[in-house]
């Protein structure tokens, strides 16, 4: 006769986050497709405006006190690869979540929050390393920028926070979506949001709605700041607004995603014929 | 002996539909259970709860001396899930998803290195090598989706319909694994199925769930003595010679004019079917069926399927095997 162990196990935080994180880590490196879609789309952008449009665009930017255009749009393409990376997390956790290894680690005596927290940290690694290669395309096509250590400080810092602020909010996307296409598919407006921004061309040379629009838009503080730092141009209240968007939408999505996971347990409806066919077959 | 899972009164709805319409049970240690439905009869629900992935309305469950509601931690600590859907990850070969559930067990990475060679030579995977999950075939998904589940030596597993969507031979595999299981590691094991065969062939005990109730339990043998012996059944060429061979037979037969069939009690000795041909005129039968009573017709009966039990029941079994 077996006697089962008696009392609660032993939890540990550190060595199950570390697990996960490898685990995580392994899986986006191996994920090709997503690394493409992550650094491709912005630097598709960043060559189809630097050298299809940005000829007919320089007049306009030089105005906003910066001489090459490859400067004034990239500081708006990195804010467009952090919303990239949303999409990679949201994807990532809607596969997680209906392929069902989720439910096998909620089997397990393990540290929960584990789960959701090395997911974030994974993807906003990824998001980061995948900014760096942006840079890096964009210094090949003539971007220099002139800022101090500090100015460079600032901006990977910025940049940290947008990243994992907007992967927090992919993580809840990815838990509340339904099935893998519209996790994927449903945030991507808002990896085209920096267009309708200050990302492209100066807010000043839009008609007056839109302008409106594109100035009070989350991502247009952002970038402002962003191209602040690494261009000299002016700040102002950017920064505190663009923290505060940073900060709101990172709370909001940590919120959704806590209350989506928790609730799983409670709601899922009865397995019925409905379910089978995302049952593993074949 | 102690019970491995004991459940008592266990109540679970779903808005206000009731799925588990107070469940009692209990699975004595090292034995195979199988809880037989047909789909939506609340199995994978009951399985949630005991694995502590749902909660129940109203009710206890004790999986390994522990309340699943209170104690959660110290139950998954007890317990290896294998659930419908795949829960390998598709990125990592069979190894790396082995000593991703060593890590999670905990294992130091020697125990984890050697427990997962064991389960990859035992699992038929030790080729597999670094290839990726995603280019696995189904029944060797599900072979790892096992192997996973063992990797922490649990002492209480469950399988909810281990073997669906399984082929004939993938199925058998399976169910060599699941015995050899019992037999080498004297494990618990609570499975769901919707096949009448499968839980004859692995259980020691059978609950057949039928919407939201425990219809029937017992032993395979107990179920199949509660239904009647078995039968002959013989399709006729017209109703003329329906007639004819249903006067012979009287009220021990029923009879179906639209099928132009007679069902008269038969077993499949050679002595009782050379007795039914010889009250009958043989050039007027088309064909003959016999049927030996099993855990279909239990099963057909209990869940309220019994209107088209015989024929029903025949063609479940061409199905499955």
């Amino acid at each position: 006769m077996t006697n089962y162990a008696t009392g609660t196990p032993k939890v540990y935080p550190l060595r199950d986050t570390s697990t996960m994180l490898r685990r995580n880590v392994k899986q986006e490196m191996r994920d090709k497709v997503a690394i493409a879609a992550i650094i491709g789309i912005p630097v598709l952008f960043l060559l189809l405006f630097v050298y299809v449009f940005g000829g007919a665009l320089k007049g306009s930017v030089q105005a906003a006190g910066t001489p090459a255009y490859v400067d004034f749009v990239l500081p708006g393409l990195i804010i467009m690869t952090a919303a990239a990376g949303l999409i990679g997390i949201s994807t990532q956790t809607s596969v997680d979540m209906t392929a069902g290894i989720i439910d096998r680690f909620r089997t397990m005596a393990i540290f929960r929050p584990a789960i959701l927290i090395a997911r974030v940290v994974a993807s906003a690694l990824q998001t980061l390393a995948a900014m760096v290669v942006v840079f890096g395309i964009a210094v090949a096509v003539g971007f220099r920028s002139h800022a101090s250590i500090t100015q460079w400080l600032g901006a990977a810092g910025l940049l940290a926070f947008i990243t994992f602020a907007l992967a927090f909010l992919g993580l809840a996307f990815g838990l509340a979506a339904k099935t893998v296409a519209s996790a994927s598919n449903g945030p991507f407006p808002l990896v085209l949001l920096p267009l309708v921004g200050s990302g492209i061309v100066p807010t000043s040379t839009m008609p007056t709605g839109l302008r409106y629009f594109a100035e009070y838009q989350p991502f247009s503080p952002m970038i402002n700041t962003l191209r602040g730092l690494l261009l000299g141009t002016p700040i102002g209240w950017n920064w505190l607004i663009a923290l505060a968007w940073c900060a709101g939408l990172g709370l909001l999505g940590l919120a959704w995603s806590i209350s989506v996971f928790n609730r799983r347990d409670r709601k899922r409806a009865a397995p019925g014929p409905g379910f089978q066919g995302t049952q593993n077959q074949g | 002996m102690n019970a491995a899972i004991e459940v008592t009164g266990l109540w679970k709805s779903f808005g206000d539909q009731a799925v588990l319409k107070g469940i009692d049970l209990s699975v004595p240690e090292g034995t195979v259970f199988a809880l037989l439905g047909p789909n939506g009869a609340g199995k994978t629900t009951l399985v949630r709860i005991l694995a502590t992935l749902s909660a129940a309305d109203a009710g206890e469950a004790r999986v390994a001396g522990h309340d699943v509601a209170r104690e959660p931690l110290a139950v998954r600590s007890a317990i290896g899930v294998t659930g419908q859907f795949s829960a390998t990850d598709a990125y990592l070969s069979a190894e790396e998803n082995l000593l991703l559930m060593a890590d999670l067990w905990h294992l130091t990475r020697q125990q984890g290195r050697q427990r997962s060679a064991e389960l990859l030579a035992l699992f038929d995977l030790a080729d597999t090598g670094r290839k990726p999950v995603f280019t696995f075939s189904g029944g060797m998904q599900r072979r790892l989706d096992l192997a996973m589940t063992l990797m922490g030596s649990p002492r209480i597993i469950f399988l909810d319909e281990p073997t669906t969507g399984l082929d004939p031979r993938g199925r058998r595999t399976m169910w060599d694994l699941i015995r050899a299981l019992v037999r080498d590691e004297a494990v618990t094991i609570f499975l769901t199925t919707q096949y009448l065969e499968e839980a004859d062939q692995l259980a020691d005990l059978v609950a057949v769930l039928d919407g939201g109730e425990v219809v029937a339990q017992g032993t395979p043998a107990e179920l199949k003595r509660r239904i009647p012996g078995g039968h002959a059944l013989l399709t006729f060429t017209s109703a003329h010679a329906l007639d004819a061979a249903a006067r012979q037979f009287g009220d021990r037969a029923s009879r179906n004019d639209e099928d132009l069939t007679l069902q008269v009690p038969a077993d499949d000795s050679g002595r009782s079917v050379q007795d039914v041909l010889s009250r009958i005129d043989v050039d007027s039968v088309r064909h003959v069926t016999l049927h030996t009573p099993d855990l279909d017709d239990v099963f057909l009966a209990l869940t309220g399927q019994s209107g088209t039990a015989q024929s029903g029941a025949a063609q479940s079994r061409r199905v499955q095997s």
